[in-house]
């Protein structure tokens, strides 16, 4: 089966800093989902970035056979919907509408035939009633769920997540992770919590020092690196 | 000093969104067409930092404080055609959602804070800004920056027949002074921390090469000072001037303001000679340091 | 924030919220040229065009005591120049600026108070201001409050160290610049996380500005109403 997303010993580095991407492997195939994990400063948001072509180092970057060159970033920016981390960076339209039909503008629909993909992405993540709220007034799950409605509203054959459960309380993230099972694209997620990459993925990739570390099934892959957030209880006060 | 509608005669606001209008509209296509292609949410998100250090308070006086007001800083960082657009859309901000300043007003605020408040915010660091003048160039200009647009408002108003007796307009200036040292000050130090953040951000100074040049704009300046100072000595010229532009007499007629009949029997007859004086000195003063930072940074550099 | 409110106002639901805003920004200017015109010694014209503006506050269904505080930022200005003219012996004159300066605020609120500012900027392109200013404003507004906020943690952040930014010494300027630094550093970082995340969105450098809906019989109404009413108490 042909891979989705080829990567094969990417090396990256911001101008003249030390290497951040020290050879990376990876390949992502139809249907799958695959946890990212990894210490702070490893390297992944640098990884992700490479996967539509926002930034670009040595080697090779794939998708959907195409690789990453300047002449293929628009229909691979279409393909591969990325949630950054900070939705409030994400959501920079005056309303949740206006907001989830930028990409599909951007793709050269019509304004109805926009806002009507807007409107559908906009159901899938439960966010229809707030169409015309200024993001300023959404929590931080609605934050999140419009901001990925506006990714999914240009029908992305890819979803790539960044941290999607920063800034959301435990229901906020119960939310997310169910609707990310309902949704059939390939995922990759980046994050640190442990229970939600077993909730959501399936592999895991380990990151560490610009290169990926080990891999395997996300559930076992956290056991056997101990990547998790068990801590012993607190001792109750004599 | 965001002016208010109901102060400023037709003629005063009108005439200066006429020359505000286009003048920010050459700035916009300049700041669209530079180099950077991600000026658009750059310039957006630097308008709301405008308001984010506005919150800010530095210490003047045993209990008064001052704040950064942008426009020099915002030249030297974005460059004065982003720093116009970014300040334009400031002030439309803090009309529309504020009502900071008046909507009629707004094209004669815009000329005051946005075109006038950064380019002179901006010439003393191009043109001296490279090499050890850098920190008396940035100075300068948050300076210059802020007297001249308080400056123009009060000359606005005073055209629109607003009554300012001389004390008050000597206090006045002496406010806008502290404020515009204040200005320069913090211009400075932000500019500093800056350098150690990220230098990149701040903007290479391209002054031009030649002497020539330089030449030309030092005495295109002083000859500006020159004219104000000659014109203010001689207030029939201006009247005259006020008369033809339809700023006062036929137009009053038509477009009656506040306090504009009794423009003639309260304002003492020397109050444009001192503001004028008062402008060119300061001016000068402003000149001259320009010019002693110039001599500095040539000695030591040679 | 101050600003907030004003912003819940404009989502109300009203006839006048209702109207297209390119008839709304036409309604406030005549109103604002009226005003700004009218000669200082006519107190019933004045109170002609104040009850304009109430019976505007009425049928936009807004909180009338609220949009009077509200248009009360322009008095401290009007205060200032309106004790200079009293000194020079016009309190009568001092008195009509003060007015006129204060309905033009009036009118400003109501105009803000119906209209959210994404509507007001829409209609404003379809009056030719440049795309490009427009859309500077409209990123400076949707950023304001995240910055601000931004801002207001660092000031109590400052505060429960101690000093906050009012310290009386050196070292008081120094961390205030530091913190105007740090926070341009952030805002500078945040356009570049903005940038990626629009042309991670497909942005070619084409910014999408929505059109305003057709001007109806009701926008055309209102405009011709308000500027009629408006010309009409100037020229009695």
């Amino acid at each position: 089966m042909e891979p989705l997303i080829e990567v094969q010993g990417l090396h990256f580095r911001y101008d003249s800093g030390p290497e951040v991407l020290r050879g990376v492997n990876f390949r992502l195939f139809p249907g799958e989902s695959v946890a990212l994990l990894g210490p702070n400063g490893s390297g992944k948001t640098t990884f992700v970035l490479h996967l539509n072509g926002l930034l670009r180092g040595e080697g090779l970057v794939r998708v959907c056979g195409l690789p990453t060159r300047p002449e293929h970033l628009p229909s691979i920016r279409r393909k591969v919907g990325i949630l950054f981390q900070d939705p409030d960076e994400q959501l920079f339209m005056p309303t949740v509408l206006e907001d989830a039909a930028f990409g599909p503008l951007n793709l050269g629909l019509d304004p109805p035939r926009a806002l009507h993909a807007a409107q559908e992405a906009l159901a899938l993540t439960g966010m229809s009633a707030a169409w015309h709220k200024a993001p300023y007034h959404l929590s931080a799950g609605e934050k999140r769920r419009a901001a990925l409605a506006g990714v999914l509203a240009m029908r992305p054959e890819i979803l790539v997540l960044d941290e999607p459960t920063t800034y959301l309380d435990p229901p906020g993230r119960r939310e997310l992770a169910d609707l990310l099972r309902r949704l059939p694209q390939a995922k990759l997620v980046v994050t640190h919590d442990a229970t939600f990459a077993c909730a959501t993925t399936t592999r895991a990739v380990f990151f560490r020092e610009g290169r990926i570390e080990s891999e395997g099934p996300t559930a076992e892959l956290i056991r056997r690196l101990g990547w998790d957030e068990r801590l012993p209880p607190a001792e109750p006060a004599p | 000093m965001h002016i208010p509608d109901g102060f400023l005669t037709v003629p005063v606001w009108a005439g200066l969104a006429a020359v505000s209008v286009p003048l920010v509209g050459v700035a916009a296509r300049r700041a669209q067409g530079e180099a950077e292609e991600n000026r658009i949410p750059l310039l957006g998100v630097m308008g709301a930092f405008v308001f984010g250090a506005q919150m800010v308070n530095f210490p003047l006086a045993p209990g008064t404080s001052g704040h950064l007001f942008g426009g020099a800083l915002l030249a030297c960082t974005l460059g004065p055609a982003s720093a116009v657009v970014v300040m334009t859309a400031v002030l439309a901000i803090q009309a529309l959602v504020f009502q900071d300043g008046g909507v009629l007003a707004l094209g004669a605020n815009v000329f005051n804070m946005a075109l006038v408040g950064v380019v002179a915010g901006y010439l003393p660091y191009w043109l001296w800004g490279q090499g050890a003048g850098r920190d008396l160039a940035v100075a300068t200009g948050g300076f210059l920056s802020v007297m001249a647009s308080a400056t123009l408002a009060l000359t606005e108003l005073r055209l629109s027949g607003v009554v300012i007796p001389p004390a008050a307009l000597w206090l006045a200036l002496g406010v806008f002074a502290l404020n515009a040292v204040a200005e320069g000050l913090i211009t400075l130090l932000v500019v500093r921390s800056l350098d150690r953040l990220h230098p990149g951000w701040i903007r290479r100074a391209d002054a031009p090469r030649s002497a020539a040049v330089k030449t030309v704009l030092g005495a295109s300046v002083a000859l500006a000072v020159i004219g104000l100072a000659v014109a203010s000595a001689a207030p029939d010229g201006l009247d005259r001037l006020a008369e033809e532009l339809g700023i006062s007499d036929r137009s009053r007629i038509l477009w009656e303001t506040p306090l504009s009949d009794y423009q003639a029997r309260f304002l003492p007859p020397g109050w444009l000679q001192q503001a004028a004086a008062g402008l060119a000195g300061i001016s000068l003063a402003g000149a001259c340091v320009a010019a002693v930072a110039k001599l500095l940074s040539r000695r030591r550099s040679a | 924030m101050r600003h907030l409110v004003l912003e819940d106002w404009s989502r109300k639901e009203s006839w006048l919220h209702a109207r297209d805003p390119r008839a709304k920004l036409m309604a406030a200017v005549a109103l604002l040229l009226a005003i700004g015109t009218s000669p200082a010694g006519s107190p019933s014209r004045l109170a002609g065009y104040a009850l304009l503006l109430l019976a505007g506050v009425i049928i936009a269904d807004l909180p009338v005591r609220g949009v009077w505080l509200r248009a009360c930022v322009v008095l401290p200005f009007a205060g200032v120049f309106g004790v200079l003219a009293w000194l020079a012996g016009e309190p009568g004159r001092a008195a009509a600026v003060g007015v006129k300066s204060y309905l033009s605020a009036w009118t400003l609120v109501l105009l803000a108070a119906t209209t959210p500012l994404p509507a007001l900027l829409r209609g404003l392109a379809s009056f030719g201001v440049p795309r490009f200013l427009l859309i500077v404003i409209q990123l400076l507004y949707r950023y304001l409050f995240v910055i601000a906020e931004q801002a207001h943690h660092m000031r109590l952040a400052a505060a429960s160290r101690g000093g906050g930014f009012r310290l009386r010494s050196r070292q008081g300027w120094r961390a205030g610049a530091g913190a105007v630094a740090t926070l341009f550093a952030r805002s500078h970082a945040r356009a570049e996380a903005i940038h990626r995340a629009m042309l991670a969105r497909g942005y070619r450098g084409e910014f999408p500005l929505a059109s305003p809906p057709r001007f109806g019989l009701g926008d055309a109404l209102l405009s011709l109403w308000a500027s009629a009413a408006a010309a009409a108490l100037r020229l009695a």
